[in-house]
């Protein structure tokens, strides 16, 4: 991410905040606003990150996703269904992750194996995610009256977390962490190890990978899992950590922003990040306008992560190039 | 088939790698018809054949992108069988592609160790990688930086990291696929004094090309190949560009376009300092000013990418003048679009037939309309008339001789150089009073090549002007009646088309002569 | 002309791979079915539970007059936003904003027919054509945005559908309420008698007549004019399109105004022909059945009209099911999944049903298809596993 950019996102949320503050009840004081804001807007972008890390994977090694979302509702039905049989809500991490996974199968399979427009294999398996979800909510969640395992419990960080106005930034959930420590991991992953070298190639000109001797097949199938695990976790995020129940299509279009901001943040995971964090600031001045009675229609609010995305992909905020060999299956002799 | 030895009773020593009765096919094309072919340890074999004549297939076969489906391949003797380039790689097999393999916005260093990735800790040692090519780089002669991002490297130094790259995987065969087409003369030189160090050195080269000279120039042996069959073998000693060209294409070839002297009419294109934006920024083309007159052929030649797409697509409208200014048969016209130039008499053959030239899933008939499927009586206000447009395309179809001569068919479904007659068909089917035809023989069989020529001087002669690009000196030199050399995004040079040498011309394509844009302006 | 037989044996081919894929679905939803069930003992009775509820299913769905009604009712606005769906998909565009634009044509259809005092002659018709004008505009936007910035319409389309529905939400809620005292919810006043289509029949409306007028002029547009040679043009190759002179960035600016224009219709019909108003939410789920619609019949004016009605079917069908058999009328969007599944990886279906990839002659496809039917019936029993 240019600097530019990353000037732009650090000036929009500061404006978002600005909005809430200049907005806010005289009875309520400044510092917690601003406070509040932060913090919802760190927790807010767990999930959008998760999906722009699962999307960035794919996407890289030349496979275009516009799953998440199914992946994430998928995921998020996996993860509370497992936690709740179990009792266990690592478990239902686990589950999130696999059955993340096993979705990015099925795209891969459809897209690299049997060369699916990969767009058309995105819709396919969001329209699947959407339908079994809520199917098997209705028949096993309802039915049987199945209740969550609950919600993971805050980690603090020891002092931080006691400090005044800025401690809530230091009490976030388990996965609100693992998601910053994800960011790290990834970049480490794509751009120091051999096969992070492999997804780029294989990404930016699947031919030259293929004469270099590396499978092309076998790299994409690898990339798109790994980026399916990890909207598994995003999924998790919904149902461990948000709320502990499912309802249906509640990913409300978090897969489609964090693929967003995945393109906003030209591809790379900090850049992923930041982009997600502006998302989330404008999601957070919808709900923290509610909860200090700030008055501005909820709609108006509401709409506003949307306009954002578009005004940002129509490159208002300049462009960046996508990998080069995204979209195209790769055929082989 | 004769003339080729598999069993290596030719003299000289044991095969290092060999192919036996290979036959590969595509949907009902056979590629490659029961080839046998072989190397031997430090020679140079060029491989020589026409445009669509297998070379690349057998290569292909050879490195492992692409399965045989018949026969068998031996290295050092062993039959071996390469599932992928990797098998190909772990056995001493190198190849640098026609389009090279590397990724372009890595460094040089990531692109060598692609496939074979040094780590430590888990993390990518590219150091070591480094240090590889440097040594590498000096053993050969070469000059090369591991740490330049490829995309700012020239053809030629790319070609350089191509064959380190090989080098790197332990290569002792390299294969070289058309390694010249993208080089100048000057170059060409560079690439074969390497080539010589490597077979001097115990490396094999086998060396594809269509270029006379050039194979007759570095190879130890020839081999002739022709629609899919190796058709002889030669010594160089033994051969001259007469009977290689005779064995390459089956018989004497029109080495010369019989044509009329010109009688050059009124400027119907002019270029006053014309500029255009590349794709990735900055001027493709810099300050080019010339004319083509009515009635007269002029032939822009340069090595690829030294502007000539970007000037034909300027002059087409699909890319726009940054400035100068340009006047097509007397019109200013850089401010018009593609339509309205076609009014003007525009015609044009595009670089990239698959790309610009047609819609591959519509039929020739709507190809044959592509660009004037609005006009009447083709459409009537609006509603295209089916009978109309098919008269008009049977018509086309009998006249240019385009098969199968089914009109209804998918363009898709044809071969290259019917495709490409189908786009010469509409281009010329109409009043043309100035002609743009890029590449316009590139993958056409050498049958449609003989009509496209002639087609194109009917149509000089017919009082267009014509203005033809292309990589080929040899089609430039027979075809053209004045030749334009592009270097950089400039015209360097003139020469009229009967006094041109590959060798003149070869200057002034490496930028070794004086520049006329500077001196008309 | 082209020869007239290989064109219908083409045509019976490219029918064949979505008729097997519903029927692949639909023995899959046996399956699930079963699954979901309760508890039955031996194969006999499961099959017989599932024979229940396909039954069930069609008489929901066309087992009398009420139901033919209701499913016939239901095809149309599958009608016109899968036909906007296609068109887009033949100009290479990928809508998935049929719901938005749904939406905002329903939301200002319902404005023009409460809002503005109209003789009835030409009430209707504004109507319409304020639903079909809110349409294009939305669709209209991701098409410029796409041809001028590259935006893709993919997310740009989704975004549109998000807003649409927080605007309806501020709308409905705000300025375009229904302020009686009775009303609780979210919804405009009841449009004027002179703004409703007339009814055909008793119970259904004449917007039927008006799919199939659409259905054909959308046909003639795209195979017919000049305008579908271009979006198709633009849509199999747009550099040969911009090389041939064609405006691909208008084009593309069209196909989705023009998209958007069909699934502002379908709004605007059902606000004048079956609800009478715009209600916040009732038009969920629109955007991805019409996109299984459109690639269900194979983005063609025909196979569209079959699959809305099949689709219409099913969900018609689908509360009789729930009914009869206590498992969830959701089991639909599973088995519509799985038919679009099917349809977009024709492999699967060709490799189930041992197909021959080509399908340039193959007049005895049909009778083979039919023939080999039972084995996959086999096939998917094995694949169950969710017991």
């Amino acid at each position: 991410m240019t600097r530019g950019r990353f000037l732009f996102v650090l000036g929009c949320i500061a404006g978002l905040v600005g909005i809430a503050e200049a907005l806010r009840s005289p009875d309520v004081p400044a510092a917690v606003v601003a406070a509040s804001m932060l913090a919802t807007t760190l927790r807010f972008a767990t999930p959008l990150t998760l999906g722009a890390l699962a999307g960035l994977f794919c996407e890289r090694s030349g496979v275009a996703n516009i799953a998440i979302e199914g992946m994430m509702l998928a995921a998020a039905f996996g993860a509370f269904i497992v936690g709740a049989l179990t009792k266990s809500l690592a478990a239902g991490i686990v589950a999130g992750m696999v059955v993340g996974a096993l979705m990015a199968l099925l795209h891969a399979w459809l897209s690299v194996t049997l060369r699916v427009d990969q767009i058309v294999s995105g819709t396919v398996i969001n329209i699947m995610a959407a339908g079994v979800t809520g199917f098997l909510s209705t028949e096993v969640v309802r039915r049987q009256a199945i209740s969550g395992a609950g919600l993971l419990p805050a980690w603090r960080v020891p002092g931080l977390s006691e400090v005044p106005v800025i401690g809530p930034l230091f009490q976030q959930q388990p996965i609100a962490w693992v998601t910053l420590a994800l960011v790290v991991v990834a970049h480490l992953v794509l751009f120091r190890t051999a096969w992070g070298l492999r997804v780029r190639a294989v990404g930016e000109l699947p031919r030259a990978a293929h004469a270099a001797g590396v499978s092309v097949a076998r790299t994409r199938y690898a990339a798109v899992m790994v980026g399916g695990a990890i909207a598994g976790i995003g999924g998790g995020y919904f149902t461990l950590e948000a709320v502990p129940v499912f309802e249906p299509m509640m990913t409300n279009g978090r897969g489609f922003i964090a693929l967003a901001a995945l393109i906003f943040g030209g591809w790379t995971p900090a850049g992923a990040w930041v982009a997600s964090l502006l998302f989330a600031a404008a999601n957070a001045l919808h709900i923290n306008a509610q909860q200090f009675g700030i008055p501005v229609p909820a709609q108006v609010v509401g709409m506003f992560p949307y306009v954002l995305t578009i005004v940002i992909l129509a490159g208002a905020i300049g462009r960046v190039t996508p990998p080069a060999a995204i979209g195209q299956p790769y055929v082989r002799d | 088939m004769s003339a080729t030895d598999p069993a290596g009773a030719g003299g000289g020593g044991p095969w290092l790698l060999e192919a036996r009765h290979l036959t590969k096919r595509y949907g009902a094309v056979i590629a490659n018809r029961d080839v046998s072919f072989g190397v031997r340890p430090g020679e140079i074999v060029a491989l020589l054949g026409e445009n669509g004549a297998g070379k690349s297939t057998l290569v292909n076969v050879l490195y492992g992108m692409t399965a045989p489906d018949g026969g068998t391949l031996l290295v050092d003797g062993q039959p071996v069988r390469l599932r992928s380039p990797r098998d190909a790689l772990a056995r001493g097999i190198g190849m640098v592609h026609q389009h090279f393999m590397l990724v372009p916005p890595f460094t040089v260093a990531e692109n060598v160790a692609l496939g074979h990735e040094p780590s430590r800790h888990g993390a990518i040692d590219l150091a070591t990688v480094e240090g590889r090519v440097v040594a590498l780089a000096a053993r050969f002669g070469m000059e090369v930086d591991p740490h330049a991002v490829i995309r700012d490297l020239s053809v030629g130094q790319q070609q350089r990291v191509e064959i380190i790259k090989a080098l790197d995987r332990g290569a002792r065969v390299l294969i070289l696929d058309e390694p010249t087409a993208v080089l100048t003369p000057q170059e060409t030189e560079g690439l074969f004094h390497v080539l010589r160090g490597l077979a001097a050195g115990g490396t094999s080269v086998v060396f594809i090309s269509h270029k006379l000279g050039e194979v007759l120039d570095i190879a130890d042996r020839i081999v002739v190949m022709r629609r899919g069959e190796v058709v002889g073998e030669v010594s160089p000693a033994d051969a001259t560009p007469e009977s290689l060209a005779a064995m390459m294409v089956g018989r004497e070839v029109l080495l010369r376009v019989e044509k009329a002297p010109a009688t050059p009419g009124e400027a119907m294109v002019v270029l006053r300092d014309v500029q255009v934006a590349g794709d990735r920024g900055g001027r493709a083309v810099d300050g080019v000013t010339f004319e083509v007159r009515a009635g007269e052929i002029v032939g822009i030649a340069g090595v690829q990418g030294n502007g000539q797409t970007e000037l034909v697509e300027a002059i087409a409208g699909l890319r726009p003048v940054a400035g100068g200014s340009l006047w097509l048969c007397g019109v200013e016209a850089q401010r018009l679009g593609v339509r309205a130039r076609a009014a003007l008499g525009l015609a044009h053959v595009p670089e990239d037939r698959q790309r610009h030239g047609l819609v591959l899933p519509f039929s020739v008939a709507d190809n044959l309309v592509l660009n004037r499927y609005h006009l009447a009586p083709l459409a009537i206000r609006g509603v295209r008339q089916a009978r109309a447009i098919l008269d008009l395309a049977r018509n086309l179809v009998a006249r240019f001789d385009i098969r199968p001569p089914i009109a209804e068919v998918p363009v898709q479904a044809l071969s290259g150089g019917n495709k490409q007659k189908v786009i010469v068909a509409r281009e010329l089917s109409h009043d043309v009073r100035v002609l743009v035809a890029a590449q316009p023989t590139r993958g056409v069989d050498v049958g449609s090549i003989e009509f496209i020529h002639r087609s194109l001087v009917a149509a000089r002669d017919a009082g267009a002007a014509v203005l033809v690009v292309s990589a080929e000196l040899d089609e430039l030199m027979s075809l053209a009646d004045r030749v334009l050399v592009m270097f950089r995004g400039r015209v360097v040079g003139e020469v009229a088309g009967s006094e041109a040498t590959r060798e003149g011309i070869g200057l002034l394509m490496a930028g070794g002569g004086r520049q006329l844009g500077d001196v008309e302006t | 002309m082209a020869p007239a037989r290989p064109g219908i044996a083409l045509r019976l081919d490219a029918a064949l791979v979505p008729v097997l894929a519903i029927a692949t679905a639909l023995v899959a939803g046996g399956a699930i079915l079963w699954a979901a069930g309760p508890q039955l003992e031996g194969p006999w009775l499961g099959l017989q539970f599932v024979a229940v509820a396909y039954l069930s299913l069609l008489e929901g769905a066309v087992g009398s007059r009420d139901a033919v009604i209701d499913t016939v009712l239901r095809a149309v606005p599958y009608a016109f936003s899968g036909l906007a769906v296609m068109l887009a998909f033949r100009g290479g565009l990928f809508n998935i904003g049929a719901e938005g634009q749904l939406t905002i044509g329903a939301l200002f259809a319902a404005w023009a027919g409460f809002g503005l005092d109209l003789p009835a002659v030409i009430h209707l018709p504004v109507v319409l054509a304020t639903g079909c004008l809110a349409g294009a505009v939305w669709g209209g936007v991701a098409g410029l945005l796409k041809a001028r910035t590259g935006a893709h319409e993919v997310i740009t389309t989704i975004m549109l559908n998000y807003i649409a529905s927080q605007l309806a939400a501020y709308l409905l809620n705000g300025p375009l309420r229904d302020r009686s005292p009775l009303n609780v919810i979210a919804q405009t006043p009841k449009i004027a008698e002179g703004a409703r289509l007339p009814d055909l029949v008793p119970g259904m409306h004449a917007g039927v007549l008006l799919v199939v007028a659409v259905a054909v002029v959308t046909w003639f547009v795209v195979w017919r004019t000049t305008t579908g040679f271009e979006l198709r043009m633009v849509g199999a190759n747009p550099d040969g399109a911009a090389y041939a002179g064609v405006g691909v960035v208008r084009r593309m600016t069209w196909a989705l105004g023009a998209s958007g224009l069909l699934a502002g219709l379908a709004g605007a019909v059902q606000v004048a022909g079956v609800n009478y108003r715009s209600t916040l939410g009732f038009n969920v789920g629109y955007g991805f059945d019409s996109i299984a619609i459109a690639l269900l019949g194979r983005n063609t004016v025909s196979g569209v009209l079959l699959s809305s009605v099949l689709f219409a079917a099913l969900r018609t069908g689908a509360t009789k099911l729930q009914f009869r058999t206590q498992v969830s009328a959701d089991i639909i969007s599973v088995i519509q999944a799985l038919v679009l599944l099917l349809v977009a990886a024709e492999q699967i279906v060709r490799w189930l049903y041992r197909l021959q990839a080509a399908r340039a002659v193959a007049p005895a496809g049909d009778d083979e298809g039919r023939e080999v039917a039972p084995v996959t019936i086999g096939s998917a029993e094995t694949a169950r596993t969710s017991k």
